[in-house]
């Protein structure tokens, strides 16, 4: 049928034809516009509803009470709505993730790039996206039934579910962004950079380490933007392992992140307490429209660099 | 031109395939709206314990199977809240998990406990701590005891676990305790079953959750609780929360206006909840029907 009809519509004039497939393009550019106004409205959508509902839980506590106090009891009877020790315990194992899976993202990635063999570097590949690929939720489980009273008899504590067993599980879930990003800035450093180290005479891992590094050093900091990013946002997991009790952070003590702090009494909370929890929403979201702007920022930097 | 006509014959397939459901659906509902027994109308607005919500979403739904005309709603506001409405009359029942104080009683209220949901004290099963006093998990609780040497068991730290805030558990384990706002927590998890977990999982633990999930748990065990010094431990079972005997328990309350009969779809719905037979459906939910006394 089609062999038949396509000769006789070629002989005709052409304008109808023509008209329809313009019209064609047309309606499938709006529908590719409206594709991609659904994402900007719903960004849009999120961070007007955050403002709207988490502004007046700030204005009928205060905002320096709200963020700066170091006591929350969003039940009691004589209730307290502060937020410091959430905020700190976010920054605290944030950075402590940081400087535990950096080293060892950043090792990897070098590792990748330029030092291990085709069929090796295979292998450690899949199974990073393979650890890119577990749910946060068996982060958690896995955290609960073997870090826990792993940290617990290490540490000789009563209960081993603290920030220690947090920032470790944090670490490990940043690893594969801070490994994935780190390798493609690597692999993005003119061999020409290396070669000419190497004409020089310095080692393999001295030109590594001083050539290949500083030159892909924008691309690594996006790594570490991201990673800091991902830990930021991270809930299940460590609601799982970190004990969630409002307490300042330390160490070995059962603490509360932002994340948890939403998640874990958002299911019962009513009145003021729920709207506080959409203050912190509103905190966080702040945090992590920092982290993208410093993101995007270096990541300019890294693109104009290669 | 081809796939067009496809496309177009695939569309019309599938609408055959959504109109048949609907109209299997519709087939459906019939029978099910002439049911065999009851065929009372009407609503009953229920309003109150939070703590009560499991229950009463598990009730409503069984009781409309059985009176598909009767509307009940729920209203989950608070036990006191409920208590206020059902005396003022804004609404049939008033749910309570608590019982009603003798102000309430002679304010013109009748209290009609349907269950009773019992919290049990769980320990790891390494510990050797048996049996504790009321006062003594009250102390444990707020951090006065923090060595369970303090109550007769071995040298070793306690880690509280408990629920996070707003958990109907935790008010009751609270509130029965006097600890109100004063608990020192280890961990505050979100379910009852991670609670269970990290007890089972951690020598030094004490923890609580309600009656039913610890029954069928092997991994902890539960301590008896005296009420007081002088008094005899009571192990945490169904029996001891019927009768009163253990501490640790609270009651669920219908509570209604005295002297004022109720609607005929109220007292159906209460029929309902106090039928021996449908004890199971309290079960279900994780407590103790007062029938089963």
């Amino acid at each position: 049928m089609s062999s038949q009809s396509s000769p006789a519509q070629a002989a005709r004039p052409g304008v109808k034809k023509k008209g329809f497939r313009e019209r064609l393009e047309l309606l499938m550019n709006a529908i590719f516009f409206l594709c991609g106004a659904v994402a900007v409205a719903f960004v849009l959508f999120i961070s007007i509803y955050l403002i709207v509902s988490g502004l007046p839980a700030i204005r009928e506590i205060g905002l320096i009470d709200f963020l700066f106090g170091e006591r929350w009891a969003s039940t009691a009877k004589d209730p307290a709505f502060g937020i410091l020790p959430f905020i700190l315990t976010s920054v605290y194992g944030t950075a402590g993730a940081i400087v535990v899976g950096v080293p060892v993202g950043f090792m990897t990635a070098m590792f990748l790039s330029k030092i291990s063999g085709k069929k090796t570097a295979g292998v450690i590949r899949t199974a990073v996206d393979l650890l890119a690929g577990i749910p946060s939720v068996v982060y958690g489980l896995i955290g609960m039934t073997v870090l826990v009273p792993a940290v617990r008899v290490a540490f000789d504590l009563a209960s081993g579910a603290c920030l220690l067993a947090a920032i470790v599980v944090l670490a490990v879930m940043i690893l594969p962004s801070i490994i994935s990003v780190s390798e493609t800035a690597l692999n993005a450093v003119p061999k020409e950079y290396e070669e000419a180290s190497l004409a020089l005479g310095a080692t393999e891992i001295e030109t590594y380490f001083r050539v290949s590094a500083p030159a892909a050093s924008s691309g690594i900091a996006a790594a570490v933007v991201l990673g800091i990013g991902r830990a930021i946002g991270e809930a299940m997991a460590i609601m799982m392992v970190a004990g969630n009790v409002a307490n300042m952070p330390s160490l070995f003590a059962s603490v509360r992140f932002l994340t948890t702090a939403i998640a874990s009494e958002m299911s019962y909370s009513s009145g003021l307490q729920r709207q506080a929890l959409f203050s912190i929403a509103l905190v966080l979201f702040l945090f992590i429209m920092i982290i993208n702007v410093a993101l995007n920022v270096l990541l300019k930097k890294s693109r104009k660099e290669g | 031109m081809k796939k067009t006509l496809a496309m177009l014959l695939s569309l019309a397939l599938c609408a055959g395939l959504f109109a048949g459901c609907s109209g299997g659906n519709a087939q459906g509902t019939t029978p099910a709206e002439n049911p065999s027994g009851g065929g009372l109308t009407g609503s009953v607005a229920t309003n109150g314990s939070t703590s009560m919500e499991e229950v009463m979403g598990t009730l409503i739904e069984a009781f409309r199977e059985v009176e598909p005309g009767i509307t009940v709603t729920y209203d989950p506001t608070g036990s006191g809240t409920g208590i206020e409405q059902a005396a003022a009359g804004n609404c049939d029942i008033g749910l309570s998990s608590r019982a009603l104080t003798e102000d309430e009683i002679a304010g013109g209220l009748t209290e009609i406990v349907v269950a009773r949901d019992g919290i049990a004290v769980i320990v790891n099963p390494e510990n050797t701590v048996a049996e504790l006093t009321l006062d003594q998990i009250a102390q444990i609780a707020t951090g006065a005891i923090t060595n369970w040497s303090q109550v007769g068991g071995a040298d070793a730290e306690i880690a509280f676990v408990g629920r996070e805030a707003g958990s109907g558990t935790r008010g009751a384990f609270e509130e029965i305790t006097g600890t109100e706002d004063a608990c020192v927590y280890t961990q505050e998890l979100t379910s009852t079953g991670a609670v269970i977990t990290a007890v089972a999982t951690t020598p030094g633990a004490i923890g609580y959750a309600s009656l039913s999930a610890v029954e069928g748990a092997g991994n902890v065990s539960a301590v008896a609780v005296k009420a007081d010094e002088g008094s005899e431990a009571v192990a945490c079972t169904e029996e001891t929360v019927l009768d009163g005997s253990y501490a640790i328990q609270r009651p669920f309350v219908f509570a209604t206006r005295t002297g004022e009969p109720l609607s005929q779809a109220a007292q159906a719905f209460v029929d309902f909840a106090l039928d021996p037979a449908n004890g199971q459906l309290f079960v279900d939910a994780g407590v103790v029907p007062a029938s089963a006394g």
